[in-house]
């Protein structure tokens, strides 16, 4: 018991223990460094103190944005919930709960073990070169295209909705300001008896200003306060004071 | 050298990829298949036995001429030439996992592996390492990756048969799933490409 204790002790102490994150491809990487630490078999793992020493080693390594590691955490520790359960002996039916990691780890180490053997096969061919050989260009175009209809509709959808929906601008034209004009006629009448429409337009008028000044005019000629006149055909129309309240 | 390996050998000069011997057996249409393979063999032979700095060597189902290892520190310290970058140890599993279970989808390659493949995959299909090769008939028709012919390059085999033998990985080469048809595609598909 102590001596699987003191390996657990050494990974508490800390400071002088660094693991590199990029030693390691994964969880079960990581698993198995643990294990082979540790001289364990991979058959029948103590399943607690491993979940204990790769919760332990995740926290080290600050891993805890990385999704795949806290993923294993978190099956180690209901494997550590499972094996506590309490369990007849004789119980044929029992089914170990570490039958699937096992699996993969097995499988896992299989895999390391190919890895290994292209690592080194691919080592012994960049030994040598060919003809032409050319290095390899940073990036490859990229592969043709394989897709179906349903996902050319659905990628069309995609760009489609990344449109803005166009904005539809409802112009509202300034309303006229017939009050000002109308002020503005006014005063002139006060000035001089008889002017000319475009004196009564304001500064720089706009087509806003000259319709509301037409309209100013024709209701103030409506209510009598003036009188409209035009000399002669297509001359300039003349703004008189209305005899009737100049009198007045 | 006979006149036909001479043909052959300006013809593996030229190249810059491995040259099949149906390929080469175009370029005389009075040779076979038999005769080509002869006059590769004598090709062979002169450069090993007159110690030529190249040899022929035979990979991803072709014919090309290389230089010989013991040459390629200096090639290389003279900046003739460069070495392929090292692939890291995510692209060689994730490579193994494919090899020998193609056609594989990204989701069993995650399953083994323990971590998320996306990124390695698309690296490893941007150096054309592998391929889509299809897709699954699972939810969501996820693609098939299978290895592409410079995978073969990459490790200088002459075929998938070169990678170590299905009986040395029992576990690695276990279906663990009823997958009975993606095994089979999975045959199929190995012999299809030797």
């Amino acid at each position: 018991m102590t001596a699987s204790e003191a390996p657990t002790t050494a990974l508490g102490a800390g400071p002088g223990f660094v693991v590199q994150l990029d030693a390691f491809s994964g969880p079960l990487d990581l698993l198995l460094h643990l294990l082979r630490e540790e001289q364990l078999e991979i058959a029948d793992i103590p399943i607690a103190r491993i979940a204990d020493q790769f919760l332990h080693a995740i926290h080290d390594l600050g891993l805890n944005q990385a999704a795949d590691y806290l993923d294993m955490a978190s099956r180690l520790v209901r494997l550590k919930a499972q094996m506590l359960l309490p369990r007849r002996s004789e119980d044929d039916g029992w089914e170990d709960p570490r039958a699937e990691l096992v699996r993969r780890l097995l499988e896992y180490q299989q895999i390391r073990e190919i890895a290994v053997w292209m690592g080194r096969a691919a080592e012994r061919r960049a030994e040598q070169f060919a003809r032409g050989y050319l290095p390899p260009p940073p990036a490859l175009p990229p592969p043709p295209l394989t897709l179906d209809l349903l996902e050319l509709l659905q990628a069309v959808e995609r760009v489609v909705v990344a449109i803005p929906t166009p904005v539809l601008h409802r112009v509202i034209a300034r309303p006229l300001d017939v009050e000002s004009a109308t002020r503005r006629i006014e005063a002139l009448l006060d000035q001089r008896a008889e002017f000319g429409w475009l004196d009564a337009l304001g500064p720089r008028p706009g087509i806003v200003d000259l319709l509301s000044t037409l309209l100013a005019l024709l209701e103030l000629a409506k209510r009598g306060a003036l009188r409209l006149t035009q000399p002669a055909p297509f001359s300039p129309m003349v703004i008189a004071r209305d005899p009737a309240r100049a009198t007045a | 050298m006979t006149p036909l390996a001479q043909l052959l050998e300006a013809a593996l000069f030229s190249a810059a990829r491995p040259l099949t011997v149906e390929e080469l057996s175009t370029l005389e249409p009075d040779a076979n298949l038999a005769d080509v393979r002869m006059a590769l063999e004598q090709i062979r032979e002169h450069y090993d036995f007159e110690q030529h700095g190249v040899e022929l060597a035979e990979m991803a189902g072709g014919f090309q001429i290389l230089t010989r290892p013991i040459h390629a520190a200096a090639i290389e310290r003279a900046q003739f030439s460069v070495r392929a970058p090292k692939l890291t140890a995510a692209a060689l599993e994730t490579l193994a996992v494919i090899a020998y279970r193609q056609p594989v989808g990204r989701a069993e390659i995650e399953e083994i592996r323990g971590v998320s493949a996306g990124g390695v995959l698309r690296s490893l299909q941007e150096r054309g390492l592998i391929e889509v090769v299809g897709r699954s008939e699972a939810l969501g028709r996820p693609l098939l990756y299978g290895t592409a012919p410079m995978f073969l390059d990459l490790l200088g085999m002459r075929d998938l048969a070169d990678l170590p033998r299905a009986e040395e990985l029992t576990i690695a080469l276990q279906p663990h799933r009823a997958e009975q048809e993606g095994e089979d595609d999975a045959a199929a598909y190995v012999e299809a490409e030797s």
